[in-house]
């Protein structure tokens, strides 16, 4: 259909339109400029004004057979911190919790973590392999593991090393490189205790070894109490297919336990009767304490929580009524409360929990303030069903010295300075 | 007995007796998909090796032998004496007391075997699964003798790297000692007003990279 000249400039932007669109919105940018122009004068949309984007058709259906955000959102994306680590291959990028507003993290944000780069695999010929202490091994293809009964479950995910960067001192000031590594979604997949009925498992099987297809071949050791127990071997990711940075076409997940185990593009589970002690649970994501003895195997993430405004990337416009909004969340449950102070610790309020409140996953709490205009110390305290309540970093410090970069679920100071400004503190 | 019968029968009989989550245990093979692996795919997969030697391959390799290798494939990232180059690991030395702890392969790891099983897994990094067991277990050596943890004839092989005492291995423990604090949500008069004092703040460090705009390539200076 051929409309009048004008009428194919989107005033959302050039990257929303396309095709013979995009030619033309380029064509009517460079002739007059016009659009453009008025648009940066926001003015003019205001009332009693009809804007641009009222007087035109916008795209039609199928426009974008693939959805993406507005461009207008261009800036929330994940990050990483390039002097952390040698390369992005292996490596981590921060999801920007200043953004989120619900408890579903948005597939395209939720962080990466990998160690032999993001595996590009063919879910045709991928395969999952169990074998080892079972009665009658196993092959799977993509099509057998999506006909067994399937779940779908709401868990977070995170790193243990989030907030690894924080122990000897606040050094990040942003939410987003703070807390970033962790996300939350629905996963759909098959219960891996589904997978091990079916393969029968043996009298002395104590252990299974899980592993990744990529370059590294990921693998990590898991007691089998926990695989029998809630673990899920998933294809789905909020409403899609898992997508490549997650683990396409298949990856577990450890509900509650540290990211590290929640291996993707899962290939192959070996059951035994001991632990491997694999490089990822001895070198790596294992606590050296300030006695000098390392801890390992300390899965579980003990509860924790974060204020995600105001932060030092969601500064205050002034004085007056605010919403402080945040997420909770603990492995070994559901959250039950979660307190709010304003003056570094010594009061407390109880903050409002949005439902729903699930077990392993991000709860989003909120609480009312009236700011007056004068500095302020936010925190924000977790309590989970089982009674623990989040520490300071000063009491995790006294406990286990700054050395040990993992399982770090201390209590975030914001700083809130009388321009509004937000810094990341910390407190004696 | 039919299996969808037999299967029914199972489903019902663990329906009256045990708890609900139990009900959907069915026994093995029961939904029949998928096919036995041949010992030659199981085999070719299972690559994982213990403390114990489970899972080494035969195959041999000298210190000497792994030092060839190791300048050739892998000094570039980790140093020629395994001092590591820029952010790449450092693999030999280091202490873990002081400041500043360095954990190393020599410092750090509590098993020899597990270095076998990650070069072999993941190294030379941008060549994974590039080399052969006779290498894997040269350059296992080498990296051991440049932590004097071997003598300089030593053989790593499916016999002998089980046997190797890592420094640091005594030191794990193995059994999660948390919850390790024991907090209160005390609400009011929670801590003297007078002692709430900043002692870090990240604001001025120049470390963070920017939140907003494209991705940061910023370098602390």
């Amino acid at each position: 259909m051929k409309l009048p000249n004008g009428w194919h400039a989107d005033p959302r932007g050039a990257d929303q339109v396309s095709g013979r669109r995009r030619f033309l919105f380029n064509a009517a940018a460079a002739g007059g400029a016009l659009i453009g122009a008025r648009l940066a004068n926001a003015a003019e949309a205001a009332p009693p004004a009809d804007p641009d984007w009222s007087k035109m058709l916008g795209p039609g259906v199928v426009d974008r057979p693939y959805g993406t955000p507005s461009h207008f959102v261009k800036d929330v994306i994940r990050r990483n911190v390039p002097w952390l680590t040698a390369g992005t291959e292996s490596s981590v990028s921060f999801t920007p919790l200043q953004d989120q507003p619900g408890i579903i993290t948005a597939n395209g944000l939720f962080f990466e973590r990998y160690h032999g780069g993001r595996a590009t695999v063919d879910p045709e010929q991928h395969r999952l392999m169990i074998h080892g202490l079972v009665e009658r091994p196993l092959i799977l293809t993509m099509e057998d593991i999506k006909r067994f009964p399937s779940v779908s479950r709401i868990h977070f995910i995170e790193c243990p090393a989030n907030g690894g960067m924080e122990w000897r001192a606040a050094q990040l000031n942003s939410l987003q490189f703070t807390h970033g590594m962790v996300s939350c979604a629905e996963w759909t997949g098959v219960k891996l205790s589904t997978l091990l009925d079916e393969v029968g498992l043996k009298k002395d099987a104590k252990w299974a070894l899980v592993e990744g297809a990529d370059a590294a071949h990921m693998d990590r050791s898991l007691p089998i109490e926990k695989c029998l127990d809630d673990v899920l071997v998933v294809y789905g990711q909020n409403g899609e297919a898992l997508r490549p940075e997650q683990g396409y076409p298949l990856r577990l997940i450890v509900p509650g336990w540290q990211g590290n185990v929640n291996i993707k593009w899962l290939r192959r589970i070996q059951i035994g009767d001991q632990p491997w002690f694999t490089r990822e649970e001895t070198s790596k994501y294992t606590e050296l304490m300030k006695d000098g003895h390392s801890r390992g195997f300390t899965w579980l993430i003990y509860a924790k929580s974060v204020i995600t405004f105001p932060c030092p990337e969601k500064p205050l416009k002034g004085p007056g009524l605010y919403e402080i909004r945040g997420f909770a969340w603990s492995g070994k449950g559901r959250i039950t409360h979660v307190d709010v102070s304003t003056d570094g610790g010594v009061t407390w309020r109880r903050a409002r929990l949005q439902d729903p409140v699930l077990p392993k996953a991000l709860t989003r709490f909120t609480h009312e303030w009236r700011w007056d205009g004068k500095p302020a110390l936010l925190q924000s305290r977790a309590v989970d069903e089982t009674g623990f309540v989040q520490p300071t970093i000063a009491e995790l410090r006294a406990v286990r010295g700054v050395n040990g970069i993992y399982n770090n679920n201390s209590i975030q100071t914001w700083q809130v300075k009388p321009d509004g400004k937000v810094f990341d503190v910390q407190l004696a | 007995m039919s299996s969808w019968l037999k299967g029914s029968l199972v489903a019902l009989a663990a329906a009256f007796v045990v708890p609900v989550h139990a009900a959907e245990t069915q026994p093995p093979g029961y939904y029949g998909f998928g096919r036995a692996p041949t010992p030659a795919e199981i085999d070719g997969w299972a690559i994982a090796v213990r403390p114990d030697g489970q899972g080494l391959p035969s195959g041999k390799g000298t210190v000497n032998q792994g030092a060839d290798i190791f300048a050739d494939q892998c000094a570039a990232c980790h140093g020629t004496f395994g001092e590591g180059e820029g952010r790449y690991p450092k693999l030999a030395g280091g202490e873990l007391t002081g400041d500043r702890p360095e954990p190393t392969v020599g410092s750090y790891w509590p098993y020899a075997t597990t270095l076998w099983d990650y070069i072999n897994r993941a190294m030379p990094f941008p060549a994974p699964h590039s080399l052969s067991a006779d290498q894997v277990y040269a350059m296992t050596a080498y990296i051991l003798n440049l932590n004097n943890i071997v003598p300089n004839d030593f053989v790593a092989d499916r016999n002998s790297l089980p046997r190797v005492k890592m420094p640091h291995r005594d030191a794990f423990i193995w059994n999660d000692p948390r919850p390790d604090t024991a907090d209160k949500d005390c609400m009011t008069n929670c801590i003297d007003p007078a002692k709430v004092k900043i002692d870090s703040t990240a604001e001025g460090k120049d470390l963070t990279p920017r939140t907003s705009g494209p991705l940061d390539e910023m370098q602390p200076k």
